[in-house]
């Protein structure tokens, strides 16, 4: 698999990256070269190989179904480049 | 009869999927300790979690998953023991992670089935192809500022369960009784309130057309339809849409559309052409959600008694109708009135009374039965004083309208109406006599023949004891009298 520079643009934009034009071949050539390695590591013959889901065996915690957490709007705000009294305001969106 | 739209070129199938967004009941969100309570004030329900703060990690809600296994039990569908959570990667101002939590290859449960049952009293079965597990996203305000855009994230991080069904609907009324046997099961099992209003339950509407004998043709997809009326309008609008499209010479186009209810029409959402590319991978903050298949049947061994077994039991225990019995169990509280009312009574009069009486009067007064003015002890005992004859079927009328209105108890309006039914037959005998006395002349023509009269006899008498008359002792006295 490799990547031109029309999809590296694509996957630039889907990520909201913005990638001068003339920053994709650079881009292209250090995607491509992951992308071999990848299928440097997909030629390993895994057949009937449980997948490694993590290098401890652990698993999944649960939490149980308490409110252990929320009431503070400010909080969450406080990283908010712009509100209106306790909402994110954001450009407008309108679909 | 198959439901089939008659356009200029024949007759025209549709095919209808319909993919359920329900809102899981639970205290706590799916992968957060934020509160999931409706209508809170912006913002106040929200963990940094929720809020996408970077290094935040989601915790799974093991009840979040103890619900979605149990309706998948409820759905007759495969418990997926090894299921896996993927991220679902779209930009968007109310999802601040830039990704939903959902899962895509691996759900948590598998194919199912759902029985519907239609007006002529037929069913059908319509497949569920899965349900999986995901978090719903904020909460957009577009209309409250003249270039901003409000964000609340209440609703960021809450469990959803998306329920998919296989195309295997084909007309506006099998939609609309899938999404109402899904809501009642799902309201049987306690896993979602089914409040459409609310949101807590939405459909995406999957629409296509063809020819009988005909391969699916490409099919859109009708975005977040929040009522089960406008589900089935929005199948029959869209269907007349893609026919006419077709038979213009034109090509049906894949797309995502929105119903729009004031017009009764669907449009075009301005199509992105990056919407469909999710980039979904396996969430490497979450293991895979392995489940105890001992745990599975704890979960199994509770569940309630369905509304297929319940009506099943309602035909086969109490001889009613299979109608009857379904607009009985459609609602877990309605039945649950009906048991109560029928316990040591006729049921077929009680189950008559509730569909006929008892939903007039909810109508009426624009209440469920959970706060019925009558509740089923009393509606029970009303029953009681028809059965031991105390009052006729006819008076019974009168008092229970009385009960809608003051809440009083059968007996007590009975007693301060004197409502009593009459059966002492001297005083029967006296107005039967009196009746005739005035009507000689119909009288004589019912004694040379004409039946018909039999009818307004009976009727003088009961208008002359205000309606208290015992009907079958009234109907020997003037049988007897005019013989």
């Amino acid at each position: 698999m490799s990547l031109d520079q029309a999809a590296v643009r694509r996957i630039a934009k889907l990520a909201r990256i913005r990638v001068a034009d003339d920053a994709l071949p650079q881009l292209a050539g250090d995607l491509n070269a992951i992308l071999g390695w990848i299928d440097q590591l997909n030629e390993v013959d895994i057949d009937g190989v449980t997948p490694l889901t993590g290098a401890a065996q652990m698993t999944l915690a649960w939490r149980a179904d308490m409110v252990t957490d929320g009431g503070d709007a400010e909080r969450v705000l406080s990283n908010a480049p712009d509100r209106e009294g306790q909402f994110y305001a954001v450009p407008k969106v309108v679909e | 009869m198959a439901y089939t739209i008659e356009g200029n070129s024949g007759s025209w199938e549709v095919v209808v999927g319909l993919e359920v967004h329900a809102q899981v009941i639970s205290k706590a969100k799916l992968f957060s300790g934020a509160a999931t309570a409706f209508g809170a004030a912006p913002n106040s329900q929200v963990s940094l979690v929720d809020a996408a703060f970077p290094g935040m990690l989601p915790v799974l809600n093991g009840e979040c998953v103890a619900q979605a296994v149990r309706t998948g039990l409820g759905l007759n569908a495969e418990i997926h023991l090894h299921s896996r959570f993927d991220r679902k990667n779209y930009f968007y101002a109310d999802l601040p992670s830039g990704y939903q939590i959902s899962q895509y290859e691996h759900p948590i449960v598998g194919k199912g089935v759902i029985e519907i049952e239609l007006a002529d009293g037929s069913t059908r079965q319509i497949g569920v192809t899965r349900l999986h597990l995901e978090q719903d996203a904020g909460k957009s305000l577009h209309d409250q500022h003249p270039t901003k855009t409000f964000v609340d994230l209440n609703r960021s991080g809450v469990a959803l369960m998306e329920i998919v069904s296989e195309p295997d609907i084909r007309s506006p009324e099998e939609a609309g009784a899938y999404v109402r046997k899904l809501r009642s099961i799902l309201r049987y099992l306690g896993t979602c309130d089914g409040n459409m209003e609310e949101g807590s339950l939405r459909a995406d509407v999957n629409v296509s057309v063809r020819k009988a004998g005909e391969p699916y043709r490409t099919r859109c997809e009708i975005k977040n339809v929040n009522s089960i009326r406008f589900v089935m309008q929005a199948v029959e609008v869209e269907a007349l849409r893609q026919i006419k499209v077709w038979e213009d010479g034109g090509e049906v186009v894949q797309e995502t559309r929105l119903f729009d209810s004031a017009r009764g029409t669907t449009r075009s959402m301005r199509s992105k052409e990056d919407a469909h590319d999710y980039r979904y991978f396996p969430d490497p903050d979450l293991l895979p959600l392995i489940l105890d298949p001992a745990w599975v049947e704890t979960l199994r061994a509770a569940l309630p008694e369905l509304p297929d077994a319940k009506r099943a039991r309602f035909i086969d225990a109490f001889g009613l109708s299979p109608y009857d019995s379904g607009v009985l169990v459609a609602e877990q509280p309605t039945a649950h009135y009906f048991e109560t009312v029928a316990a040591g009574r006729d049921p077929k009069l009680a189950a008559n009374w509730i569909t006929g009486d008892l939903f007039g009067a909810l109508n009426r007064t624009s209440r469920s039965i959970e706060d019925s003015p009558v509740s089923a002890a009393s509606l029970g005992a009303l029953l009681d004083l028809i059965s031991d004859k105390t009052i006729n079927g006819k008076i019974a009328k009168q008092v229970f309208e009385e009960m809608v209105e003051t809440g009083a108890a059968p007996d007590a309006i009975v007693q301060a109406r004197g409502l009593r039914q009459v059966v002492d037959t001297s005083a029967i005998d006296a107005a039967v006599d009196a009746v005739i006395a005035a009507n000689p002349d119909k009288a004589a023509e019912y004694r040379s023949g004409k039946d018909k009269l039999f009818g307004f006899f009976v009727g003088q008498v009961m208008k002359a004891m205000a309606g208290k008359g015992n009907p079958a002792l009234v109907n020997d006295a003037v049988k007897a009298k005019l013989g």
